[in-house]
């Protein structure tokens, strides 16, 4: 009797999870709360959308959340433990480079899908890019790509570097030094500054960039250390006369912050997210809005954004195997708040985009104007140099 | 550079070592009477940031900073009596697991209170603009600091040594035991002087505002750079802060002005390594006192007896069951727990019997780990190999850094090796080509026959077993009772014959070695390795897990460590403010065990 009141719980309990499908999600939450508190928030409205509409392939669709610490071995951890405990289907998520690699590599010895969210390292999806493994945001190279057109045209000769020194910052200074002499010859890049991330020493760094009398600025800070540099710069009149170029700067996230010391003019990528009246982007807001009673960051496009791309994947492969679910991400065309994305089959990029445009103040807080939205899909490498690059298939 | 630019840089330099005298000098007096080494200064200064930020737009800036630095002060003084003064009968540095917690607390508190957007407050009335000096602008709040730092500096000296209350500091500095025996009032003296180093910090973040904005990661930020001031200064030495902090601004200055700002990653760190081989107690700092007498304050460490080893052996084989009864997480937590017991152990015995309380022994576990990495990627061995060989690197570590280290003693030589870890990881965050960089490297998966959880599991029950019996093996061998010998009465060790120094330098490469095991199964378990591997926190962590357990005892660390994994995993999943909830759970498990687990089983089953 107890056997049969045992196997009934059994097969009861197989039989609930079959109802659901689950999103294993894990994120750096403590570490990065500025950027993933949004996120989450997206992700939320996104599940909320997605099982009010009768959920996927016929399942409700569920999220696990986890901290990952911002460790690469406890993300690993973490990860394994959504597998092994909570069975999820799929993985997403991740924040740092070093912890989407990590857990990307995981992912294909585990052979599961890895829906890298936020990471931007190239690598994921190039050198170290594997079958399992998809991001969505724009990487380190199609922003900095996306800022090269403006920075060529205004045929700037003296171009000065800062960056925070770690992988993104490098790689994001060797893009722009690579894209920007092919389409200026003859640039010259005068000075160069790697700042410790979080602790960039910003007066000297800002009387180092002048001494070097360029006549632009290109630089990929955020975060504390980009405001530090904007009052130290807006102090000491640096970029008087000075076209200066951000990565990120435009994200509402590291822009909000700045209030009126926004320094006009910069052109940088971001998310102006006031401005942007497109129907698809209309409707997102208004539902962020209503269910959370606060505007939305970049953090929040790219969490609602992410599950809505497990859900379409599910969705088309009618499935939640990791197999199928790779093979339905491959070329899957779907609709995301800033217009229609595709994943790319050959490297497994989303062609989400981002906004370019100029930074001005109004009404003592900082906003884009100018801006236009850089479709990801213009922003590649040509289709050969990505397989070059990208040792898996 | 040409002269004006110079005098730029220079100036720079004098800000930034103002700013940095701030943090420090508070640090710097907290240590020299209370012996305390307080992980949570930089979060008295964060807090005063954020307190200054957000009283600033109600009070204006001036009276905000003011208010900032005296509820900080209060704060400390707060901390002091309610927790810090249960813990002075404790034994060494438990009072550092306890400003552990607060850091965590702290830091959670202030993501609460203030949301996870940074701060980015007010200019100084008055002060907001740049004057011309030399052709370039300089920002006139800079100046300001410029002023502020020696006028600080003369006031506390004034307060040192023209007051009272400053005589009583200095005699407490100089000799805790004897002013006690002459009868100050300690009590009054340690809340006293926590709570003038609180103000002293508050007050810094709260300075610190018009030029940065006020973030969660600002602590660590402000910890390391005050601890590093605090060390080549000379622990306790006010002045000695006030040159480290000139000395560290400026170079720090200069390596951005010469375009070498790559190095700004570890240079203060190389700054405190050479001072510290040439200057073992720091640029104005004073030999600490010798220990008084050798009465043993503790008795020697238990061997393992017949009925403990029985226990330990039937543990044993129920973990050796596992597979058989848990899931395949369970292993994978297992692995994890096991691979930090050995971490903890390794640390221990350098730490305990030794004395010799390594801040960065991280070092060794990331080295063991890389070292597996690139022989498995880039020498293309087996894993066996890799694994068998990758401690050698540890080893190498462990003997270049022990060699320096054993010359020091307390918190220098923890310094020392704090320093000796942070080079290493500059070196692996930077090195591209041969590390990966700060992405680290990837795809470090072990043979077949060890890729399933359980094969993979029992071969770290193997060696982390073994690895952790002849640990505490040696501790009751010759070379345990000598290290012992050398911490509790050095002369007397020497006057015997031992050749104290050496025999802590090969206790160091020894613990080096095991912890550089430790990180090769960990590269393996983890598929992947990065420089986070190596850094402060790792370190803290086993700092944290050697205390927790007990660092008066054999077995504790080893609980300790299972303690803390298990904790950390099951509260980051079960709870919001997981790292808040991790601070109170240490910080009651100090309050209520203050000599670790293990040491509160011990007393009380030895009645």
């Amino acid at each position: 009797m107890r056997l049969l009141v045992f196997l009934s719980g059994v097969l009861l309990a197989g039989g609930a999870a079959a109802q659901t499908v689950k999103i294993g999600e894990l994120n750096s939450y403590k570490v990065f709360p500025a950027f993933l508190e949004p996120y989450r928030k997206g992700m939320q409205l996104a599940l909320e959308e997605i099982n009010a509409a009768g959920g996927v392939a016929g399942r409700k669709l569920e999220l696990v959340v986890r901290d990952d610490g911002g460790t690469p071995g406890d993300a690993v951890r973490v990860a394994e433990e959504l597998l092994a405990r909570e069975k999820v289907n799929l993985l997403m998520g991740t924040f740092a480079s070093n912890v989407g690699l990590a857990v990307a590599n995981l992912a294909n010895q585990r052979k599961v899908l890895f829906l890298a969210s936020e990471p931007l390292t190239d690598k994921l999806v190039w050198e170290d890019g594997n079958r399992y493994t998809f991001r969505l945001r724009p990487s380190t190279y199609m922003q900095t790509a996306m800022l090269i057109g403006q920075a060529a045209k205004l045929g700037r000769k003296r171009w000065a570097i800062v960056y925070p020194s770690y992988e993104y910052g490098q790689s994001a200074t060797a893009s722009f030094k690579k894209l920007l002499a092919k389409a200026q010859p003859g640039v010259q890049f005068v000075a160069e500054q790697a700042a410790p991330l979080g602790k960039i020493d910003a007066g000297a760094v800002v009387q180092a960039l002048a001494q070097a009398k360029p006549d632009a600025i290109f630089s990929s800070l955020f975060a504390a250390d980009l405001q530090k540099f904007v009052r130290e710069g807006n102090t000491r009149g640096l970029f008087r006369n000075l076209a200066v170029f951000n990565l990120l700067g435009g994200e509402p996230e590291y822009l909000d912050p700045l209030q009126d010391e926004t320094p006009e003019g910069w052109w940088v990528t971001g998310y102006p997210w006031s401005a942007i009246d497109t129907p698809e982007h209309r409707r997102f807001r208004d539902a962020y809005q209503k269910r959370w009673q606060d505007y939305p960051r970049q953090g929040s496009v790219v969490g609602y954004t992410a599950v809505h791309a497990a859900a379409n994947a599910i969705t088309k492969a009618k499935s939640a195997d990791s197999e199928k679910l790779v093979e339905a991400l491959k070329g899957l065309q779907m609709q995301s708040p800033f217009g229609p994305i595709t994943w790319r089959p050959i490297d497994h990029q989303s062609t989400m985009g981002a906004y370019v445009g100029q930074l001005a103040k109004k009404g003592g807080k900082g906003v884009m104007v100018n801006w236009y939205y850089a479709d990801g899909a213009k922003y590649q490498p040509p289709d050969q140099e990505a397989r070059a690059l990208r040792k898996a298939p | 550079m040409s002269g004006s630019a110079l005098l730029l840089q220079f100036l720079n330099g004098l800000a930034g070592a103002n700013s940095l005298f701030l943090v420090a000098a508070g640090l710097s007096l907290i240590f020299g009477v209370s012996r305390i080494v307080n992980f949570a200064h930089g979060s008295l200064y964060m807090l005063g940031m954020y307190v200054a930020v957000w009283l600033a737009p109600a009070t204006g800036f001036w009276a905000a900073v003011l208010l900032a630095a005296l509820i900080v002060a209060a704060t400390g003084a707060l901390v002091e009596i309610g927790v810090l003064r249960r813990l002075y009968q404790a034994p060494e540095l438990l009072q550092l697991l306890a400003t552990f917690a607060l850091v965590l607390i702290v830091r959670d508190f202030a993501l609460w209170a203030w949301g996870p957007q940074d701060m980015l407050g007010p200019r100084a009335p008055g002060f907001g603009d740049a004057v011309f000096i030399a052709g370039a602008a300089f920002p006139r709040y800079d100046l300001l600091l410029i002023a502020l730092g020696p006028l600080v500096f003369v006031l506390l000296h004034a307060l040192l040594t023209r007051t009272r209350w400053g005589t009583l500091v200095r005699a407490a500095t100089e000799d805790r035991e004897m002013a006690a025996a002459l009868g100050v009032n300690q009590r009054w003296l340690f809340t006293g002087i926590f709570g003038l180093g609180a103000l002293l910090a508050g007050a810094g973040g709260a300075l610190a505002v018009p030029r940065e904005p006020a973030s969660l990661a600002v602590d660590l930020a402000a910890i390391s750079d005050a601890f590093v001031v605090v060390v080549v200064g000379g622990l306790g030495s006010v002045p000695g802060a006030f040159l480290a902090a000139l000395v560290i601004g400026e170079v720090k200055a200069f390596c951005i002005g010469y375009g070498y700002s790559e190095i700004t990653l570890a240079v203060e760190f190389i700054v405190m390594a050479v001072v510290l081989v040439l200057r073992p107690w720091g640029l104005l700092g004073k030999p600490l006192p010798a220990p008084r007498g050798a009465a043993a304050v503790e008795p020697p460490l238990g061997r393992i007896d017949r009925k403990a080893a029985l226990a330990l052996a039937c543990l044993a084989a129920l973990l050796a069951g596992l597979p058989l009864a848990g899931d395949e997480y369970t292993l994978v937590l297992a692995t994890d727990i096991l691979v930090f017991a050995l971490f903890a152990v390794s640390l221990h015995f350098i730490m305990g019997p030794g004395g010799l309380a390594s801040f960065g022994h991280a070092a060794y576990l990331g080295l063991g780990a890389y070292g597996a990495a690139l022989l498995l990627l880039r020498a293309h061995a087996p894993t066996e190999a890799a694994l068998a060989l990758a401690p050698l690197l540890a080893l190498g570590g462990a003997a270049l850094c022990g060699w320096f280290a054993v010359r020091l003693a307390g918190v220098y030589l923890a310094m020392l090796t704090l320093a000796f870890a942070q080079i290493v990881w500059s070196i692996a965050f930077q090195w591209d080509s041969v590390t990966g960089g700060s992405n680290g490297l990837i795809g470090v998966w072990p043979a077949p026959w060890l890729a399933s959880k359980s094969a993979y599991y029992y071969l770290a029950l193997l060696v982390c077993g073994i690895g952790i019996a002849l640990l505490w093996r040696a501790l009751g061998a010759p070379l345990g009772y000598t290290l012992r010998a050398g911490r509790d009465a050095p002369l007397r060790a020497d006057a015997i014959g031992i050749d104290v120094r050496r025999v802590q330098w090969i206790g160091f490469a020894i613990a080096g070695t095991f912890a550089g095991i430790a990180g090769a199964l960990y590269a393996f378990s983890k598929g992947s390795i990065s420089p986070e591997t190596l850094s402060v926190p790792r370190s803290v962590d086993a700092l944290v897990m050697v205390l927790l357990g007990g660092v008066q005892t054999l077995t504790g660390p080893a609980w300790g460590a299972v303690l803390f994994v298990w904790l950390q995993d099951e509260l980051a999943r079960e709870v919001e403010y997981w790292r808040a909830a991790i601070g109170a759970v240490v910080l009651a498990l100090v309050l209520v065990f203050p000599r670790g687990l293990a040491g509160y089983l011990k007393e009380r089953f030895a009645r």
